[in-house]
């Protein structure tokens, strides 16, 4: 058994802390993608858009139904070769696209549940002061189903975080990647995961803190 | 001309027939107390009236716009819906707005009034209601009662031509009742457009021009206070009033 180099581990958390950003990158803006799809989709659900309603069924069982990794391949190698224009896609860009379109599929799920969890004479009573059905939705249900979808968004956002990490399949060079190399080429595989992990663990506490700081906020009303 | 006109009103929940040909005129500044057991369809008519429920057949006429139910559109129902206001028997206050608030929002949102203008006039509303203290506090820091006011209050905001209440007091504890009723009276001495779904006879004696009493989805009978609580003429209206006197 050998000592742990702890030199080599401060010098690769400091190399990693760089790369954070990219990490971190994708994660948010994948993040803004899904939810602004989910709650189109639960909309489109819970409205029973005609025509919208069968495709957002599709689409979320096909994103529940095949592995993420497969569709990130698919996005990145596969589609571009169908539609040439999507060569022009960047390896980070596809990520954020691909962890966006999958996890928008959970998440909508998850809002339409908060959404059905607000009591019924909220709506009546945005509609008696006469409401549209949307403008009821986006000032009185929405922000009602955010207090009851924040500990599950949460749940998919540390999920997605973590996700980012089949980037480094695509060739993103974000912190899975750096850690890869540099295992690789000094042989110190333990001191480079347990970084890494540390890396991971230490971004998805904060974030945790994060949260129980919005639920409060959000608890404040009740 | 009257300012609401019902004619031949229909609404089935599941084949069960709840409005059964429902006829009615409601004169500007009128006061009409609706009667009846549960279950006789008053609640579904006043719902329809603002097409919380849709009826599945017949016409609403609130002054100048007229819904046939069966060839209703979107645009039209909005335009119908905004010349009434609505008060629940479970307050539905919004949950995420302040008593404020919640007077405020359709004022910002659906007309169009700049924010500043909005809050003044929720404070005189407030004011009005015996709550201007309580303008920032969420609805469930609220007792009933001063839910159900911040709900009349919120109804009054809106200037609509017809104010609807649904059993108003019929979720307070009965300490908590007056309190809603002296509220609602003093609506009525403003002379504004009421229809009263309630159980509380004595203040239908007091503040009705109208009571219509109503059983099985039809109008049984109707007319001033002393008509229908002093003399009713049909059975199904003596026996109820028996009951609940």
């Amino acid at each position: 058994m050998t000592e742990l180099d702890l030199s080599f581990a401060t010098d690769l958390l400091l190399q990693l802390v760089g790369v954070l950003p990219v990490t971190l990158g994708m994660s948010f803006l994948a993040m803004a993608l899904a939810l602004v799809l989910a709650i189109f989709f639960a909309i489109v659900q819970i409205f029973r858009i005609p025509g919208l309603n069968g495709f957002t069924q599709l689409y979320i069982s096909f994103f529940r139904g095949t592995p993420l990794l497969v569709q990130l391949f698919l996005f990145y190698y596969g589609l571009p070769q169908m539609f040439p224009s999507m060569t022009a896609i960047s390896a980070f860009q596809a990520t954020i696209l691909g962890l966006g379109l999958h996890f928008a599929a959970y998440m909508a799920e998850l809002i339409r549940g908060a959404i059905l969890g607000v009591d019924r004479s909220q709506m009546e009573a945005a509609l008696s002061v006469g409401m549209d059905r949307l403008t009821a939705m986006r000032r009185i249900i929405l922000p009602q189903a955010a207090r009851i979808a924040v500990p599950g968004l949460m749940n998919s956002f540390i999920d997605l975080l973590k996700s980012t990490s089949l980037a480094f399949t695509l060739g993103v060079a974000e912190i899975m990647a750096k850690t890869q190399l540099e295992a690789a080429s000094s042989f110190r595989f333990l001191e480079s995961y347990l970084v890494l992990a540390l890396v991971y663990w230490v971004v998805i506490m904060i974030m945790t803190w994060g949260q129980k700081y919005t639920e409060r906020r959000l608890e404040e009303a009740y | 001309m009257a300012l609401l006109e019902l004619r031949n009103l229909h609404k089935a929940f599941n084949g069960q027939t709840v409005l059964d040909g429902i006829d009615l005129q409601v004169q500007q500044g009128e006061i009409v107390v609706v009667l009846g057991p549960s279950g006789s369809g008053k609640s579904t008519m006043l719902r329809c009236i603002n097409y919380l429920e849709t009826p599945d057949k017949g016409t609403i006429t609130i002054s100048d716009q007229s819904v046939d139910a069966e060839s209703a559109g979107k645009k039209e129902i909005l335009a119908l819906r905004r010349k009434t206001s609505f008060v629940f028997q479970n307050y539905a206050l919004f949950k995420n707005k302040t008593a404020l608030g919640n007077i405020t929002e359709a004022l910002t949102t659906v007309h169009g009034i700049p924010e500043q203008k909005a809050r003044k006039k929720a404070m005189t509303i407030l004011e009005d209601v015996g709550l201007a203290d309580r303008h920032d506090a969420w609805p469930s820091a609220l007792s009933g009662g001063q839910q159900q006011r911040v709900g009349i209050g919120r109804a009054m905001a809106l200037d609509a031509n017809l104010m609807l209440f649904d059993e108003p007091t019929s979720a307070l504890d009965p300490e908590k009742v007056h309190e809603v009723l002296d509220l609602m009276k003093k609506l009525a001495r403003q002379k504004r457009t009421m229809m009263v779904v309630t159980h509380e006879i004595p203040f239908a004696r007091e503040v009705a021009d109208r009571i219509i009493f109503i059983d099985g989805g039809k109008i049984v009978e109707m007319g001033t206070p002393e008509e229908i609580l002093d003399n009713p003429q049909d059975p199904r209206t003596r026996d109820f009033l028996r009951q609940v006197l």
